[in-house]
């Protein structure tokens, strides 16, 4: 068997946790370079498989480095990992975030930063595990494993509103009790999958790839129920309209480290789950809920976007722009066409490097300044010429400037719904969000960083030293898949292939049998 | 060299783009080796254009059915492929010299310009990022290309009218003109993807090949063609600045004049003249898009001279003037001439460049004074600028021979043709261009009497503010300025009546047959003697004084006023905006807390509820608890009395088991 190294990739955290809980606790800086260290090694090794997987496996497609190992043999799951086009580039985004979000800064996290680390380390380990997971049970389980640690750092290190009277503790409750509810679905849907695919082949399995290689058996109406369960228990964690309150509130209460890794991946789990277990497995159910998605997209994308516009805390003007952007994600999804999938796939990732960068920007000058509520700042770029230009660079990623990340998966997604005859009007409408998008950033960035010089911030100070690090990195990913999309958008679509053409199969197979079967 | 110039035009638009790199990265905090960097780049590039040019030329017209194109692919997947590249035609030959000289003149001009600004590294920077993306957008090959270079032209136009973010007004001026631009990119981006979504393919070239026989690839009406040209003209009518978001450009002057005479006046601006040129395809199979296309550019160029009369700085005049001008290209192409419009676009990209330039200088002489009655005698003071800027209004008043003359006697020439042109050309609305071509002849007066109104006050009189010391400009700004005057009456030639193959600007830059132009004395002389009445007014407002300017206001007052306060169209906006766009923010922000968070948190509420009442039953007390179990037993018999047997059985069995 070859070298392991998604088990070592996962493993790395995890270890610089271990090696956390023997430093002192005053010895924080010390804490802060070993979680540095680990997420780095993390983020070096996927760099490595990306690269390889990108230059050796894309002509092929499938799944590569893959780790077999049987665990509840009883239950038929196995510990299999595995990596192809669609989750390599949530590994990547995963690991970018994660190394850049322990340097980070919240004032916050001053106070306790042993525990924090340790809980970050381990949440950054969860998330990447379900990426890389094959089975859905492993899935599920490192799912569970992000839930925990997310409720703890926002109650204990986050923060309360100017502009709205919310407290941490609500929020995180909030956002806690949103993502139990929905993996209560997902939890009930994967089981009742699993008892039939265990009644049509004989042994039970949690294989992600068995049980889609069984779609065609799995009846209409069982596809329906099911993916309605999966696109609730997902789409919950998506923050699609209406079940997106927990978001803002959440991202606002969190820590910087914990928005980001929030905004940027934890949600992208939603995406990445409805479309590698529910429309892979499920495409006759996904066919039959597609239309609602579009519309609950479109209310995503130009509600949040207008919400935005009446925002005047910097979190929550970010908080509901990734609810915004969240429906072009589902429209792409909704689509149900290749293109439209690269799409959507390509702006998860997209909004991630742009969100993390974002809410990095927001939480240092909140860092900075103790302040949140845009009126009491303004002329910030007087202070803080580097955080201006990332602030920047990261408002003109979300407004989808092309030559930086977003815009060339923006335009497939809306490529991939136009050429739904049925999702035409709904993307025309959604496609206004992107001049609410410019408005509503634009406006941030104005009476924030510009303006003439007040007195009262001379005293904070500019980024500098390991705070440059997610500044740097971060542009770097922003920039360079802006300019170079193809090194993104081929291996989406390597990783999407299959999916898309199962959902042609459907599509071709005619909608008479779904009929039949309701 | 010129072999390699044509197959390696790429190198043009990457060396500014290597140029902004270095600066960024290296150079920044070295003001000096910034703009030297920049500069050198920014030549290397123009020489290199200057050598496409005369390439394309010494092909004849080779290139302009077939346009030499290297593309490679930027990404693709089934069904979509979009490629980067570069397409060399005459047009795009003739822009690339257009922006590459401007851009180089406007560099040198700006090192004496922005001399000691604290962000002259940066200045430079943006520069080179602009004539980058302006030089990508000029090559592209396919529509996503042209609209990846035509957002980052606007981004650069952002970062510079911001550039002293530290004024308030500046800063509102750069967000506006993004977001004002934006909503007519909306337009242009729909209208690229339903074109994209019914032809397969964004490639200049092939949409060419496919449009005019659109019924035979498409399943599209000649109605939904027309809706999707109508649509793809918002992003121009936003970027070129034509009613009704021509609002941002007169703000935009609150960028620095050199930005404002790159940017805002030669080359940024008309990206939307040359998108639609780039695509006059589309526009002349409809007849219905072409009308609206002209008749927008003609209103446009009326409406904006008509409140350039009235403005008081020179550059807020000089901006509306720019409106009016690309009211004027709009306008040839919405009489199908592709040569017209280009042609306007050439000279006005020289004599508009020089008339910025021009006022720059006086700025940098008034220490920025912009009122213009604050200015006066300044002829004396600064020789040079007060000749060239003669030959900027006289240019752009259409007085022979100066450039402005032959472009903008050719737009009315091909209007007037329109209107004339047996009936098939441009179907019902023939009509419509006798109206479109009397709009354009009045506003050519208005623009000799504005532009004359403003010299005379700026430059001949007496100085009126004493505190005032002004003085001749540097020489890196007098240079530009001499090149563009000189370009500004020279470069009218190349139009000249009579000019046959090989040799007329409209041989190389055109769609369908070429043709000899012409000259049409009816209308040579009709406009010329338009324009000297307009300088003549001025003349005898402004220079003599024999009708009070004061009196006129006081007499017109309303229509003054209206004119004054530009109609009061940004008034509206910003009423919309205010009331409406944040009325409904404010309004679902209300919903999302009160109705969507607020069902959430009843249910959390009533789960709360429920949990407490129940809580109520665990009291911890025996008897209580005896008490329930005696009542429960009592009403179980009482059900096991009264129902039916079976029912009974049920509970019993459930008990026993």
């Amino acid at each position: 068997m070859s070298f392991p190294v998604l088990t070592v990739i996962l493993l790395a955290p995890v270890i610089g946790a271990l090696i956390a809980v023997f430093i002192p606790k005053e010895e924080s800086k010390i804490i802060k370079a070993v979680a540095g260290v680990t997420t780095f090694i993390s983020l070096i090794l996927t760099i490595i498989i990306y690269i390889i997987y990108y230059t050796q496996h894309l002509a092929v497609g499938g799944f590569a480095f893959t780790e077999d190992i049987p665990w509840v043999t009883d239950l038929g799951v196995v510990y299999s990992l595995g990596v192809d086009g669609f989750s390599l580039p949530m590994l990547l985004l995963t690991n970018i975030i994660g190394f850049t979000a322990v340097f980070s800064r919240s004032w916050s996290v001053e106070k306790r930063a042993k525990e924090f680390y340790i809980l970050l380390l381990i949440l950054i380990t969860g998330v990447m595990g379900t990426f890389v997971a094959r089975d859905l049970f492993i899935f599920f389980l490192f799912y569970e494993v992000v839930v925990i640690p997310i409720y703890i750092m926002v109650i204990i290190w986050g923060s309360g509103s100017k502009t709205k009277a919310v407290t941490k503790e609500y929020a995180g409750m909030k956002l806690t009790i949103f993502l139990l509810i929905g993996s209560a679905f997902l939890l009930a849907a994967m089981i009742w999958m699993y008892m039939e695919a265990a009644g049509l082949r004989g042994a039970p399995t949690f294989d992600i790839a068995t049980l889609a290689s069984l779609s065609s058996q799995f009846s209409g109406w069982f596809q329906i129920v099911v993916f309605g369960m999966m696109a609730f228990g997902f789409t919950c964690l998506l923050s699609m309209f209406p079940f997106h309150s927990w978001s803002p509130d959440g991202y606002a209460g969190a820590p910087t480290a914990v928005s980001m890794i929030h905004a940027g991946v934890l949600k992208k789990i939603g995406g990445y789950g409805l479309v590698r277990v529910g429309l892979f497995i499920l495409p006759i159910g996904a066919k039959f809920w597609a239309p609602w998605i579009a519309i609950l997209a479109v209310a995503n994308v130009v509600y949040a976007a207008l919400i935005c516009l009446a925002q005047k805390d910097m979190k929550y003007v970010v908080g509901y722009s990734s609810v915004s952007h969240m429906g072009f994600v589902l429209i792409g999804m909704a689509s149900l066409n290749i293109i439209g999938l690269n799409g959507a796939v390509a702006n998860m990732f997209g909004h991630g490097v742009m969100s993390a960068l974002f809410f990095s920007m927001v939480g240092y000058i909140y860092g900075a300044t103790k302040s949140r509520y845009i009126p009491d700042l303004g002329g910030l770029a007087h202070q803080m010429p580097i955080a201006a230009t990332g602030f920047v660079v990261a408002a003109m990623a979300s407004a989808g400037l092309p030559g930086l990340v977003s815009f060339v998966p923006e335009f497939t997604t809306f490529v991939g719904a136009f050429s739904v005859p049925a999702l035409r009007i709904p993307a025309i409408v959604a496609l206004t969000g992107v001049v609410l998008g410019a408005v509503y950033v634009l406006r941030m960035v104005a009476n924030v960083l510009f303006g003439p010089r007040k007195e009262e911030w001379d005293h904070v100070e500019d980024i500098k030293g390991s705070y440059m690090i997610p500044v740097v990195v971060l542009i770097i990913f922003i920039v360079g898949f802006g300019v170079f999309p193809s090194l993104l958008m081929d291996m989406v679509n390597s990783g999407l292939e299959p999916i898309a053409a199962k959902l042609a199969e459907v599509t071709a197979a005619s909608a008479g049998q779904i009929g039949g079967n309701l | 060299m010129i072999d390699f110039a044509l197959h390696n035009a790429w190198l043009i638009p990457l060396l500014p783009a290597i140029a902004f790199l270095l600066i960024v990265l290296v150079f920044r905090p070295l003001p000096k080796a910034s703009a030297f960097v920049a500069i050198t780049a920014m030549l290397i590039s123009f020489i290199l254009a200057i050598h496409v040019g005369i390439g394309v030329i010494q092909a004849g017209d080779a290139f302009v059915e077939h346009p030499l194109k290297y593309a490679v692919t930027w990404f693709e997947m089934s069904g979509l492929k979009i490629e980067m590249g570069v397409q060399i035609d005459p047009t795009s030959a003739m822009m690339l010299f257009v922006v590459a000289l401007v851009a180089s003149l406007v560099q040198i001009y700006s090192l004496g310009y922005m001399h000691g600004d604290p962000g002259f590294a940066n200045f430079f920077a943006y520069l080179s990022l602009f004539a980058m993306s302006m030089l990508g957008l000029v090559i592209a090959p396919n529509l996503l290309q042209m609209f990846v270079f035509w957002e980052l032209v606007g981004l650069c136009s952002y970062l510079l009218i911001g550039f002293w973010w530290h004024k308030y007004s500046a800063r509102e001026a750069a967000k506006k003109a993004f977001i004002t631009t934006r909503t007519g990119d909306f337009g242009l981006l729909l209208g690229i993807l339903l074109l994209q979504i019914n032809f397969g393919t964004l490639d200049l070239q092939e949409l060419g090949r496919m449009i005019p026989n659109f019924t035979e690839y498409t399943t599209l009406t000649l109605g939904g063609l027309t809706a999707i040209a109508a649509i793809l003209f918002l992003g121009p009518i936003g970027k070129s600045g034509q009613f009704p978001l021509h609002v941002w450009l007169p703000d935009a002057m609150e960028g620095p004049t050199p930005v404002s005479a790159l940017i805002h006046a030669a080359t940024m601006v008309v990206a939307g003249v040359y998108l639609v040129g780039r695509t006059l395809i589309l526009f002349k199979t409809v007849p219905g898009a072409m009308a609206f296309v002209a008749f927008m550019g003609a209103f446009t160029a009326m409406f904006a001279a008509s409140i350039a009369i009235t403005q008081t700085e020179m550059k807020k005049i000089l901006a509306y003037s720019t409106v009016s001008q690309l009211g004027y290209m709009m306008l040839a192409l919405g009489a199908g001439s592709l040569t017209a419009s280009m042609f306007h676009l050439m000279t006005h990209a020289f004599f508009k460049a020089l008339m910025f330039l021009g006022a720059g200088s006086v700025l940098h002489a008034m220490h920025n004074e912009a009122n213009i009655w604050k200015y006066g005698g300044l002829k004396k003071y600064m020789p040079i600028t007060y000749w060239t800027f003669l030959i900027g209004c006289l240019a752009i008043a259409g007085i022979f021979p100066f450039a402005g003359f032959f472009s903008k006697d050719l737009i009315l020439e091909v209007v007037w043709a329109a209107s004339t042109l047996s009936g098939h050309a441009h179907g019902p609305f023939q009509g419509l261009y006798t109206v479109l071509y009397i709009m354009a002849a009045v506003t050519a007066m208005m623009t000799a009497f504005y532009m004359f109104r403003m010299f005379f006050i700026c430059f001949h009189g007496e100085l009126r503010d004493k505190h005032a010391h002004p003085h001749e400009s540097p020489f890196s700004m007098a240079l530009p300025l001499v090149v563009l005057g000189f370009l500004s009456v020279v470069g009218g030639l190349v139009g000249w009546p009579g000019l046959g193959e090989g040799k007329a600007f409209g041989y190389f830059v055109r769609l369908g047959e070429f043709e000899v132009v012409h000259a049409n004395w009816f209308l040579i002389i009709s406009s010329t003697v338009l324009a000297l009445i307009g300088i003549g007014g001025a003349m005898a407002v402004y220079l003599k004084g024999a009708i009070s300017h004061e009196a006129i206001a006081k007499k017109f007052a309303p229509l003054y006023k209206l004119s004054f306060n530009k109609f009061y169209i940004d008034e509206i906006y910003l009423w919309l905006i205010h009331n409406v766009l944040d009325g409904l923010g404010k309004l679902l922000w209300w919903v999302d807390l009160k109705i969507v968070d607020g069902i959430v948190d009843g249910v959390g509420q009533g789960a709360k509820i429920t949990g407490s009442s129940l809580r109520r039953i665990q009291t911890g007390q025996l008897q209580q608890y005896a008490l329930i179990l005696f009542a429960g037993i009592v009403i179980l018999v009482i059900i096991m009395g009264f129902a039916d047997t079976s029912l009974a059985k049920l509970s019993l069995l459930g008990g026993v088991r």
